[in-house]
């Protein structure tokens, strides 16, 4: 068998998981449908819980990743398993012959817009978790007004009517730490999270929490918001509950963010199809050992890594690329 | 306000509503409260567009009121929509439009129901027989009558003598839409738009001249919600639920209200005057009401109707400032002669 590997996805996982392959002797192709590397990672600005730089993240993760062979705004069209290798079709007709595949394309924001009520799309002031990263990154002054400010955990994730009963797990600290700096950029604003309960599981999170609350006076409201509309002024009238107080609450804001969850890609059927692997009822790949292996497909040769297989923070996500990697590696050294 | 994001959302919730044939079902309620809304909707259809609506006698109510009241069984009020479906299918229509938004949500909420448990279609079945030897088809489509009229807007624009506009300045009126709970809150696909941002109404003032007021309360309850004032110890829990909606609503200064239910033009229409008689307060301009409709009045309005024959004059809140700003003409004398 050739040391030739395909890794899906050009994202934090695949890129990792390419650097750790590299440094075993293989040679990796990476297959990325954007005409950048990055995936989600490109688009955000700080990570939680410590701050710590997004792009400089993403440079560093790159700067190993030089021997790696990237196809950019390519999509993989056909996957043939000929004996023991795997005969791919990308869509610029390119062929290629490798010996084992890694799947790292991750997952979709999901698309606020279908939590209507929530009313992103048709009201100005209503924006997502990466608009607002967004416009930390490009500095959009104008974002930064606002003087009452709400925050809406769970969008898209938590909640059957949209066929998503899983946890997001990110959104909470994210949420967390977008409010925070939301109040470094603009210390006047009142700002308000909307949260069913927080999951600050993570190293740090707990006290990324407390400073929220200590330091920033961020209020946390335990309660869903049920709709939101505009007044007569444009601002955005937002119902919500209070289930400490078991009371209905209505408050009057300048800009809602909706911390929109991790999805399923929209891809991994597709995908799934081709490698004849299958998917959990949540939409994310399945793994037939996920405590045990948390990379092993059913097909020889297959291996997942990162957030394909469900909601992961980065060091998580890096984690199982560098467990995929060795798992290809002990595949084709065997 | 983001329209382009409202238009994808419409764009998603459309039904394809057939233009003709239907078995007609009119409401218990409606015919008491505004008179004229169903005799003009099958003059409308029937006179003016030449469609073919047929109703029968024998059609009884849906159970609605009392299924919702928690006052008969489901297997009750199934029996009895089975036997409006036997009627539809004896006349040999497979269209099925209702009047009430109640009894739309209603059937609605049934076929549903027996899709996902046929073993109690079966059972409903079996009972219709029993009782009345009477057998029945389930309809083909099922609409409500301000779906057909929204698919017909075009056509009653075609035909209009007057536009919802102000005729001083020829601005659109400012028109709130009122969406009654049981025409898509349930089944958000079975309603033209949607739930959150219904285009039923909307479609129709758009089409006849109107611009549509977004207030923040127009999701909430007329404040009918059946036991809110079915139950007499609850009605101010009705009054304040109408109450909250004006409040709401006033700042974007309406000039009318257009609704597709029986009970919300009422309660819109009756507790502005115990508003006004409780606390002085009125909502429309110059010291008035804000005129209530059913979208059959409307039509009827913009077609060129008299007023006092649509039955305006009972309403409770007066609708002659909107028809002077619209300029229909209208004899003050006749008003209560019809």
């Amino acid at each position: 068998m050739n040391k030739e590997v395909l890794v899906i996805g050009g994202g934090p996982a695949g890129i990792e998981c390419a650097n750790s392959l590299i440094s075993l002797g293989y040679k990796v192709f990476i297959v990325e449908k954007c005409s950048e590397p990055g995936g989600h990672l490109r688009k955000w600005d700080r990570l939680f819980p410590y701050g710590v730089s997004a792009s400089d993240t993403l440079d560093k993760l790159l700067q190993k990743s030089g021997k790696a062979i990237f196809f950019y705004d390519t999509e993989v069209q056909t996957i043939n398993q000929v004996d023991e290798k795997f005969v791919i079709t990308l869509s610029d007709d390119t062929q290629l012959h490798v010996s084992s595949i890694v799947v790292a394309t991750g997952f979709t924001l999901f698309p606020a817009a279908k939590k209507e009520e929530y009313g992103y799309g048709i009201y100005n002031g209503v924006i997502t978790n990466a608009d607002l990263e967004d416009g930390f990154k490009t500095h959009k002054k104008e974002l930064f007004k606002a003087n009452r400010v709400g925050f809406v955990h769970c969008v898209g994730s938590r909640d059957e009517k949209v066929c998503n009963r899983h946890c997001s797990k990110v959104c909470c600290v994210t949420a967390v730490k977008q409010a925070c700096e939301y109040k470094d950029l603009n210390p006047d604003a009142e700002v308000y999270c909307f949260y069913m309960d927080l999951r600050m599981f993570g190293r740090g999170y707990e006290d990324l929490y407390l400073k929220a609350q200590n330091k920033y006076g961020i209020r946390f409201i335990r309660g869903r918001v049920s709709e939101v509309a505009e007044d007569v002024n444009g601002c955005l009238v937002v119902k919500a509950e209070d289930t400490l107080t078991s009371r209905p609450l209505k408050v009057t804001l300048d800009l809602l963010v909706l911390m929109s969850g991790m999805s399923k890609n929209d891809d991994n059927d597709k995908i799934a199809d081709m490698l004849g692997i299958k998917t959990e009822e949540d939409g994310f790949l399945s793994l037939p050992e996920p405590t045990l292996n948390n990379c092993q497909t059913v097909t020889d040769g297959v291996f997942l890594a990162g957030s394909v297989t469900g909601p992961k923070t980065l060091p998580e996500t890096l984690n199982e690329a560098r467990a995929a990697a060795l798992s290809v590696h002990k595949y084709l050294s065997r | 306000m983001i329209l382009n994001g409202k238009k994808k959302i419409w764009s998603e919730y459309q039904k394809d509503i057939p233009e003709d044939h239907y078995f007609y079902v009119r409401s218990c309620i409606r015919q008491n409260f505004f008179p004229a809304s169903e005799k003009l909707f099958l003059e409308v259809v029937r006179d003016r567009l030449s469609l073919d609506f047929f109703e029968t006698e024998h059609h009884t109510t849906c159970g609605g009121i009392a299924y919702h009241s928690d006052t008969i069984p489901q297997e009750t009020v199934m029996t009895i929509v089975a036997r409006q479906f036997a009627l539809m299918t004896e006349a040999g229509y497979k269209n099925y439009v209702a009047s009430c938004i109640t009894s739309f949500g209603l059937y609605t909420e049934i076929l549903d129901t027996w899709h996902h448990f046929p073993e109690l279609e079966s059972k409903i079945r079996d009972y219709l027989w029993k009782t009345t030897k009477r057998e029945f088809q389930k309809p083909e489509y099922l609409a409500h009558a301000s779906d057909v009229v929204y698919k017909l807007r075009n056509k009653i624009a075609d035909q209009a003598k007057y536009k919802l506009v102000n005729k001083e300045n020829g601005e659109p009126l400012k028109v709130v839409e009122h969406i009654g709970c049981h025409y898509s809150k349930m089944f958000p696909s079975k309603g033209v738009g949607g739930a959150e941002y219904p285009y039923v109404l909307t479609g129709m003032i758009e089409a006849w001249g109107g611009e549509i007021v977004d207030y923040p309360e127009r999701r909430h309850c007329c404040g009918f919600g059946f036991r809110q004032y079915l139950v007499q110890a609850n009605r101010g829990y009705s009054l304040s639920n109408t109450h909250k909606k004006f409040e709401s609503m006033a700042p974007f200064k309406p000039d009318m209200i257009i609704t597709n239910c029986p009970g919300c033009p009422y309660f819109l229409d009756r507790w502005q005057y115990v508003i006004k008689e409780m606390e002085g307060t009125t909502y429309g301009q110059d010291g008035n009401g804000i005129p209530v409709f059913t979208y059959e009045e409307v039509a009827g309005l913009v077609l060129g109707y008299d007023p006092w024959y649509l039955g305006l004059q009972m309403h409770q809140t007066p609708v002659e400032p909107l028809l002077d700003k619209i300029g229909i003409r209208y004899n003050k004398e006749e008003k209560y002669l019809l």
